[in-house]
């Protein structure tokens, strides 16, 4: 499967370029601006979504035609966090295997989603999806989340609680490090 | 690689203490040889993309320690293992059969204290529920009668790193060449959804069950530490070369650093049989080992 992470991405490397700010929740206007590789700065609005809650998501977007919970326009993060320590809502947060929620993506995407971040690179639907659609798949870096913590201002249970670290919180992120993955051309990286 | 543990007796309750004690630590310490590797690593990397990576990874290090978080979100399974070898008069010590019944308890309070993910099921298929406290541990017992002394080994693993692990049963003719392209595309095809840079372990021979704990087993050895078998160093540094020039890189973003080291372990097998597996550690690695020694040892046996 991961062969788009090949030779190659090594000399893709921005050297000297500042990251882009982006807000969040975002539009496919400002999604249309992205390039495949670029390093990005979220800033705004993102929901943690992991594999339960997209089995979920799935059987309710079919059930009811639209996403659940207001989701359309919005931004999902594969995280599961762990508890709030140090004064912040997490002690780490950061990204899972975004290759586990190819199964529901392209669905997600056609019914609203605008933007996903996980790690790894994912299938060749999702891809498609997000060319269909003008969406993107942003990576961050797997192994920084305590890092990455300290980039998220708030957070607030929507729903699943039962689910424990893989419930879906809403969470206000400032300054939180990212590149493009899959652009809206579908463009991999 | 071995730290000194004194423990009193190798009994449960000893060995839930410091069970207890290493797991809370371990969570929040990326192991020293993996980050010493990973600065002269950072150094080599050519590009910007790498660096800037590999610096947030030794950021996170230091934020992690320094603050006693953790230093993944995903707190991992906990995987034991104890070695016992035998006493300084050659005398195989003794162990009791409860000697892993307090370990889940000691999960549990670790977990609690130091406010870790909890990210165990009940069952894999039927109910999947959470289990809450991260409980049940993985324990391993292994009887080594020519170690002198015991070891006790903790990991903790992460459910995206172990899932990007692969294992085969190659046939005997395929030797060497069929190992090497094995591995290589078990990594170049898994890396990614790894958490690069890797350790990646590679357990040889044995058979089907086994091979898999060889490779795990591999992840414990010290990197930068030779392969006592020369064949077997030579081969490492083959993998290494050949891993690396994937152009994977740090988070899969690019660059010569995607795996830090590769360490080989072998074992017999069976004349029809050349098992490989391939368990790949993501950068949050989490190992510690001891040794049991102390009075305990001295005593010559179980206290």
């Amino acid at each position: 499967m991961c062969s788009c992470f090949g030779t190659g991405t090594g000399t893709n490397t921005d050297a000297g370029v500042q990251p882009l700010r982006l807000d969040l929740p975002t539009s496919h206007d400002a999604l249309a601006k992205l390039q495949v590789g670029q390093e990005l700065r979220l800033f705004g609005r993102i929901y943690t979504m992991r594999d339960v809650g997209h089995q979920r998501c799935l059987e309710m977007l079919k059930r009811d035609g639209q996403l659940p919970f207001r989701l359309a326009g919005e931004a999902l993060f594969y995280a599961g966090p762990t508890p709030a320590a140090d004064d912040r809502p997490f002690g780490a947060i950061g990204p899972t295997t975004a290759a586990r929620m190819d199964f529901a993506a392209p669905d997600l995407y056609r019914a609203g989603i605008l933007l996903t971040l996980g790690k790894g690179c994912r299938s060749a639907a999702v891809a498609e999806a997000a060319a269909e659609t003008g969406s993107v798949y942003l990576t961050t870096v797997g192994g920084a989340a305590a890092l990455l913590a300290e980039k998220v201002l708030t957070a607030k249970l929507i729903a699943w609680d039962d689910l424990g670290p893989e419930a879906l919180y809403c969470l206000e992120i400032a300054d939180f490090p990212a590149f493009v993955a899959i652009d809206s051309r579908g463009r991999q990286l | 690689m071995l730290e000194p543990a004194q423990i009193a007796a190798l009994d449960a309750g000893h060995l839930a203490t410091l069970l207890e004690q290493s797991l809370v630590r371990l969570a929040s310490e990326m192991r020293g040889d993996f980050r010493s590797a990973m600065a002269v690593a950072c150094q080599r990397e050519a590009a910007s993309r790498p660096q800037v990576v590999l610096r947030m990874l030794e950021d996170n290090a230091q934020l992690a320690s320094a603050k006693a978080l953790p230093l993944c979100q995903d707190t991992g399974t906990v995987w034991v293992l104890l070695e016992i070898g035998s006493n300084a008069y050659g005398q195989p010590l003794t162990v009791a059969a409860d000697i892993f019944s307090q370990v889940d308890t000691a999960v549990g309070r670790a977990w609690e204290l130091a406010a870790l993910r909890p990210s165990l099921l009940q069952d894999a298929l039927v109910s999947r529920l959470n289990t809450g406290d991260n409980s049940p541990a993985f324990c391993d017992l292994s009887m080594r009668p020519q170690m002198l002394g015991a070891r006790l080994h903790i990991m903790l693993k992460g459910g995206g790193t172990d899932n990007a692990s692969s294992q085969a049963m190659l046939a005997p003719g395929d030797g060497w060449p069929g190992v090497r392209r094995f591995v290589v595309e078990a990594v170049r095809s898994k890396a990614a959804n790894a958490c690069p840079p890797l350790l990646v372990g590679v357990g040889i021979g044995s058979t089907f069950d086994k091979v898999a704990a060889l490779s795990k087993h591999a992840l414990l050895r010290e990197v930068g530490a030779a392969n006592p078998c020369s064949e077997l160093d030579c081969y490492e540094a083959e993998l290494l070369a050949e891993i690396n020039a994937t152009g994977i890189g740090p988070g899969g973003l690019g660059g010569q650093t995607t795996a830090l080291a590769v360490h080989l372990e072998s074992a017999p097998c069976h004349i029809a049989a050349l098992p490989v597996a391939v368990n790949l550690c993501c950068n949050a690695i989490r190992t510690v080992s001891f040794d049991l020694t102390g009075h305990w040892l001295e005593g010559g046996g179980q206290a």
